[in-house]
């Protein structure tokens, strides 16, 4: 172990010493070339505010100062592409090109200009090199940092990519989780399910048969079927907490329809969704209607509630109303935060409106695109 | 009496066999689709049909399609149609197509063998089985009609009627005297808006104008 490091440091020593050395020869070509375009430019201009000798020659200032302005952006673009694979090839830095490279001409050119100071001041110090490891190091470690803050692309476009990746892994997270979801609901159907059902069937028809048997027999029957039929309530109640297969079946309307009539006190229903949303938008609707009336049972005394579903465009709103003593405040063990990330997971919105003495009214708002 | 059993888990369509065999029952056939099903009550034409709401290939609704088929191919079948959930389209397309010898039941409910082989006998009778959550989710929609002329009492011995239960059912489940449940059917009968002819009939239409159908 102890002799790797300096093996390491002598590794990325040469390696800086290599970037530096190609950077000085790199920098000083692309420099001098961007230079003298600029000179020349720079002259033709201040020719033509001379006033040259006669229309011919103002015509070539003119038509050199115009062949300079659109020449050198595309000379830019193609120094700055030399340099991303000089500094890739040596130090093995990924500098991404910008996705609009025109608009960060000026950031590249002051590379290419500041590489030609660089290298003209490096080509003096040459002989250094190889006995002063520390400097190589340096001036590489300076080269790639300007390199990546200059030839990149910009704050403002690394940020708008960055938020772009970013919403559509969390996108993909919550569809492969939808996805899971639903998988397990199927398994648990296809197996768990159809063999806790049979179970429960044989056993009450063994609850039937022995009706004759001494009590003890019929009693410890009776209670096997009893927990059967228990335990086939609960796996319902789980299935349909893990993915409603109606949902997938017949779309939300049914869903909320069904989560409606199981509700202890009486719930008016108002869906007007003419367009259905994905199945992860849906999904996420029918879980804040069924935690929001779970929690007006749990929590709001109330004696009916509403529930709204409607789309407007590309917005799916969703309105839970209660007619309870209202007060409720997210984040006090009532799961309205629950409801909010549930929300925020397809970037949609969710509001609390919930004055005391009531009525609450929960609104979220998620878009669904076309 | 013959019935043809339609269920694709071979698990539960062996434990209907024996369920129902024990029950009394003759159960010809059972079998794993609808395209089956088709085929077995054409071929022995039975009293009642059991069925599966989900089965292959999709999963979703074939049991209901073939049932509807049943209807209108074979009136004299019976239904009873088995569900994983309880979905009211299921029930209302069922229902539109006659109010009598018809079932739909969730599935769980095949575990209290006692009241599913009760059901099974009222459907093959004549009469109806819905689920308590069919009801209940029927009434969900209904919220602004004629309903609402009813007391919360009325209602629930109509959702008792609907759910196939004669007076003396009611009388059973309420608790409440047979001389009390006679007073609400007449009630329901008088704010339902119904001609006073035979009750059977009357008790039919009040269902129906119940399921909104």
């Amino acid at each position: 172990m102890a002799g790797r490091e300096p093996l390491y440091r002598d590794v990325m020593t040469w390696r800086a010493t290599k970037n530096a050395l190609a950077g000085l020869l790199t920098g000083l070509a692309g420099g001098l070339l961007l230079l003298g375009l600029l000179v020349i430019w720079g002259a033709a201009l201040v020719s033509l505010a001379r006033g040259p000798g006669g229309w011919e020659h103002a015509a070539l200032y003119a038509v050199v100062a115009v062949l300079i302005l659109v020449l050198v952006p595309w000379v830019v673009q193609g120094l700055s592409a030399l340099q991303r694979s000089r500094l890739r090839a040596t130090l093995g830095a990924e500098i991404p090109a910008p996705v609009r490279p025109l608009r960060r001409t000026g950031h590249q050119l002051a590379y290419h200009l500041l590489a030609l100071f660089a290298g003209l001041g490096g080509a003096l110090l040459v002989p250094l090199f190889p006995v002063a490891p520390g400097l190589a190091t340096w001036v590489s470690q300076t080269d790639e940092r300007l390199a990546r803050s200059l030839l990149g692309p910009g704050r403002r476009e690394t940020l708008a990519q960055r938020v772009e990746t970013l919403a559509r892994s969390r996108a993909d997270l919550v569809a492969a989780a939808d996805a899971e979801r639903r998988r397990i609901e199927r398994d648990l159907h296809d197996g768990a399910q159809q063999r806790l059902v049979s179970l429960a069937m044989n056993l009450g028809m063994a609850r039937e048969r022995f009706e004759s048997e001494p009590e003890p027999v019929r009693q410890a029957i009776a209670a096997a079927h009893d927990e059967a039929v228990l335990a086939l309530t609960e796996l319902r109640e789980f299935i349909r907490g893990l993915h409603p297969a109606v949902l997938s079946d017949r779309g939300l309307a049914s869903a909320l329809s069904g989560l409606a009539a199981r509700a202890p006190l009486p719930v008016r229903l108002r869906v007007d969704v003419p367009r259905a949303a994905s199945p992860g938008v849906e999904a996420v609707a029918y879980f804040i209607v069924s935690e929001a009336l779970a929690n007006v049972v749990k929590h709001a005394q109330a004696t009916q509630a509403e529930v709204a579903a409607t789309r407007a465009g590309d917005v799916l709103r969703i309105t839970v109303t209660d007619d309870g003593y209202g007060g409720a405040v997210p984040g006090e063990g009532t799961g309205l935060n629950g409801l909010a990330q549930r929300a925020a997971a397809v970037d949609g919105t969710l509001s609390i409106d919930s004055p005391p003495g009531g009525p609450t009214v929960i609104t979220a708002e998620l878009p669904c695109e076309s | 009496m013959r019935i043809v059993i339609a269920e694709d888990s071979v698990l539960l369509r062996d434990g209907l066999s024996r369920m129902l065999t024990d029950g009394g029952f003759q159960v010809v056939e059972a079998v794993p689709d609808a395209g089956q099903l088709l085929r077995a009550v054409a071929e022995h034409q039975p009293d009642l049909a059991v069925i599966d709401v989900r089965m292959p290939p999709t999963h979703t609704d074939e049991g209901i399609k073939a049932a509807l088929v049943i209807r209108r191919q074979f009136p004299d079948v019976a239904l009873l149609v088995l569900s994983q959930y309880v979905e009211e389209s299921y029930a209302t397309d069922l229902l539109s197509e006659a109010i009598s010898s018809v079932g739909y039941l969730l599935k769980d409910r095949v575990a209290h063998v006692r009241d599913f082989l009760d059901a099974v006998r009222r459907v093959a009778a004549g009469g109806t089985a819905l689920d308590p959550e069919v009801v209940a989710q029927l009434l969900v929609r209904r919220r602004d009609d004629p309903m609402d002329r009813l007391t919360p009492r009325e209602q629930q011995v109509l959702k008792l009627m609907a759910e196939g239960r004669s007076n003396a059912g009611i009388v059973e489940t309420l608790n409440v005297s047979p001389s009390a449940v006679e007073k609400y059917v007449t009630n329901i009968f008088i704010k339902l808006d119904l001609p006073p002819t035979t009750t059977d009939h009357r008790r039919v239409l009040a269902v129906l104008k119940y399921l909104g159908s």
